[in-house]
């Protein structure tokens, strides 16, 4: 094992896992600050126990979101320092904006919320988790224009062997950057949604806090909606981005190799990488792919036998989370359209709230799986077409990467198990009284 | 050029401001096993930093964003010369920061022993790593042209670098104890007060070696034998470390921790007026360091962050200090009953 291996993996299990936490930061934020805006509203002692018992979780999760994301920034540094000098200049001023304008203003009020029960103005104390919510979304956006620049690197200049920054705005305000903000929060509320609707669905078949959670589940129900149907809809807008930015991973989640028109998408597919065909072709549906790239059934689509072998992606790890990934947002319309139908007769459907239990884990997966896509979907380069992942590493000694990434893999293990642990008996115990 | 400079200054701020607020924090959490005789009075400890802590480790981000967008190449080479020592450091704030939000969760003494010795340990050590990177920053790093490290984490652990650390934990420690005696009643807040009435003289002991360890060791002086006016600085840095204990002997703990708080600027600028224009100097060859102005991003760059650091450094400030101030008072016996409270 080299430094570049271990540090690949050593930065992929600590975002990995930092991305376990952020997305329900994302979402539960809102829905508290919703729930106690509510309760601000009208005085119904229910929504303030619903503030405080989605807020007791949503505080467990956000401290390990706070923990991890420390150690990412830092790691470019360590790991990937020749990465840092050479994109410093544009993607380390957006992770300082980030701190300076956003994760300031989240982990100071978050402070407040917390402790301002008794300090703060009924009003005030709500408004302070409006800005909680308001501070981590613009965190999420800065930190995904960061990630769209490697994606598709715009408004620079290669200048003193580094790439410099030419236009902000380009940077800022680029198409890439818009999508992936949009594709990733509403991920992060499907998430959330269904985090909040399979622990109610525990109660409501309990048949324990009934009010309580069948408001708490309609709550989530109308967000999980809205934005499992939003999801895939903004989702088919990146596939003709794809095509004209980044063919490489469009071939390789399709697995797609011959360059031709009416490409179609295989349901099931097997790639033989050594080869350049797939071993398995299976389900076809005709035209499929090129109506995705291009809004047309004929239009040609590039094959990965038309790249480079050294330019192209894995095919079967971006194949596989690719469909994981769309098969579960399918999955997740279905379960909430369903849900819409009999929100006001939840109690009657134990099998679909039982489902919704067991359902908890489904967009966890399916945000990792949409990642690992992103990411490794890019390879071999850490900056589309500007810097090969190979080339960015630090000079430093394996020992020291396999020591600290066994470290990672412990201590995060250790805590993820406690964090899901608090998480699943604070659950699990149901409201206390407010 | 100006821009390079005035993000040199700034850089040294974003630290300093980071020191003064989690320093108090790392000085409470050492002091943990030592002035939390009861589970009432850890409890208390805890609470004293609860509101704030997340809002003092930004700082840290901040710096380390800034030295990132504003030098990248010496954001490159230190992070990845001092590796082994901020991994430490990393996991440390990472096991610290949880011990916060986990220790109050489970009803059981084994449990609660647990996250204090992750706080203990998670505060202490980053006390003394900071303390040891920032000492061997100032007397050099051994890295060659290519920006590659030649050492390991023991390098980093020479007597000069350990007396950094001893230095930063000393100052943590007071800070913090000041800290504790402002937020504490009673026994607990006579302890706190006496702890820092008795760290103190070694603190001053501590600086003083320091400060003249750093003239055979480090090249710190020669900017202030150029420009004789800066003494000045180091001046006001020791009027205050004697002004902590003066106003310890009134028991005005408020302006006991603004004279903490002063020193501990005051010493991050010492060295890093000493510094200028280094930033990571090479102990190899002086040819090698890395400067403001040689490891420096593009002046678009600079400039666009100078904005954005012009407008938000003030606000963060302005709402922060807020938030220092509604939770002012003291923590009560009353107020751990809170189910909110650590």
């Amino acid at each position: 094992m080299d430094v570049l291996f271990l540090s690949r993996l050593q930065f992929a299990a600590a975002t990995m896992f930092h991305f376990l936490f952020v997305p329900l930061t994302l979402g539960l934020s809102i829905m508290v600050a919703i729930m106690e805006t509510r309760y601000v509203r009208t005085g119904d002692e229910v929504y303030l126990k619903m503030t405080k018992f989605w807020g007791k979780l949503f505080l467990i999760n956000f401290v390990l979101g706070v923990v991890t994301g420390i150690t990412l920034e830092f790691q470019f540094g360590t790991n990937w320092s020749r990465y840092s000098s050479f994109v410093g200049d544009i993607f380390g001023s957006l992770l300082a904006i980030e701190a300076t304008a956003a994760f300031f203003l989240e982990s100071t009020f978050i402070g407040v919320w917390v402790f301002g029960w008794k300090k703060l103005s009924r009003k005030a104390h709500a408004t302070i988790m409006w800005l909680v919510a308001a501070a981590s979304t613009v965190s999420a956006i800065w930190i995904l224009i960061a990630n769209s620049w490697m994606q598709n690197p715009v408004g620079y200049t290669i200048r003193n062997g580094r790439a410099e920054l030419e236009s902000f705005s380009a940077v800022v305000f680029q198409k890439w950057a818009i999508l992936e903000f949009l594709h990733t929060a509403s991920a992060a509320y499907v998430l959330s949604a269904f985090f909040v609707m399979g622990i109610s669905a525990y109660h409501l078949l309990k048949k324990q806090h009934s009010d309580f959670f069948a408001r708490s589940f309609r709550i989530a129900l109308v967000f999980g909606l809205i934005f499992s149907i939003f999801e895939i809809a903004e989702g088919h807008l990146h596939g003709a981005d794809l095509a004209e930015k980044q063919p490489t991973k469009l071939a390789a989640m399709e697995s797609h190799w011959e360059t031709r028109g009416n490409a179609p998408i295989y349901l099931i597919v097997l790639p033989d990488e050594k080869n350049e065909r797939n071993s398995v072709e299976f389900l076809p549906i005709p035209g499929m792919m090129s109506l995705l790239a291009n809004h047309s059934f004929n239009a040609e689509v590039k094959g990965l036998s038309d790249f480079p072998r050294e330019e192209r992606p894995p095919v079967f790890i971006n194949m596989v989370s690719f469909r994981i990934m769309v098969a579960l947002g399918v999955y997740f319309v279905v379960m909430t359209v369903i849900g819409w139908r009999i929100r006001d007769r939840l109690s009657e459907f134990p099998r679909y709230l039982k489902l919704m239990i067991y359902s908890i884990p489904l967009p966890y997966i399916a945000s990792q799986a949409g990642w690992i896509l992103a990411e490794v979907g890019r390879q071999p380069w850490i900056v589309y077409g500007l810097m090969k992942t190979s080339d960015a590493t630090s000079p430093v000694a394996t020992a020291q990467v396999f020591i600290s990434f066994w470290a990672f893999i412990v201590v995060y293990g250790f805590l993820g198990a406690i964090g899901f642990y608090l998480i699943a008996k604070n659950a699990k115990k149901g409201p206390v009284a407010a | 050029m100006e821009l390079q400079n005035v993000w040199f200054f700034l850089w040294g701020l974003l630290w300093a401001i980071y020191f003064i607020s989690d320093g108090f924090d790392f000085g409470i959490g050492s002091l943990l096993p030592f002035l939390g005789k009861t589970d009432e009075d850890k409890r208390i400890m805890y609470n004293s930093m609860g509101p704030l802590w997340d809002g003092n480790e930004v700082w840290l981000i901040t710096a380390g964003g800034v030295t990132f967008a504003a030098f990248p190449t010496v954001y490159a080479v230190m992070f990845s010369s001092l590796y082994s020592a901020l991994m430490l450091i990393l996991f440390a704030l990472i096991v610290r920061g949880v011990s916060f939000e986990f220790r109050s969760q489970v009803e059981d003494p084994r449990w609660h022993k647990l996250w204090d010795a992750c706080m203990f340990v998670g505060s202490l050590l980053p006390a003394i790593l900071f303390g040891a990177a920032f000492a061997n920053i100032f007397r050099g790093i051994p890295f060659d042209g290519d920006g590659i490290y030649h050492g390991t984490l023991l390098t980093l652990l020479n007597p000069y670098g350990l007396l950094g650390g001893v230095l930063f934990l000393l100052f943590f420690l007071v800070h913090g104890a000041i800290w504790l005696a402002i937020k504490s009643e009673g026994e607990l807040h006579e302890r706190a007060a006496g702890a820092a009435r008795k760290l103190w003289p070694l603190l001053l002991a501590a600086a003083l070696i320091f400060l003249t360890a750093s003239l055979f060791v480090t090249n710190l002086y020669d900017n202030y034998i150029a420009h004789p006016a800066l003494f000045i600085f180091i001046l006001i840095t020791v009027l205050a470390l004697l002004g902590i204990r003066v106003f310890l002997a009134k028991k005005s703990y408020w302006m006991a921790w603004l004279s903490s708080a002063v020193t501990i600027v005051g010493a991050t600028f010492y060295g890093i007026i000493g510094l200028f224009p280094n930033m990571f100097p090479s102990s190899m060859n002086p040819g090698f360091s890395l400067t403001a102005h040689n490891a420096s991003s593009s002046p678009l760059t600079l400039k666009i962050m100078l904005i954005v650091a012009l407008i938000f450094v003030p606000i963060v400030l302005v709402y922060q200090i807020w938030a220092y101030n509604l939770f002012r008072h003291k923590v009560t016996k009353e107020e751990l009953g809170y189910e909110e409270a650590y």
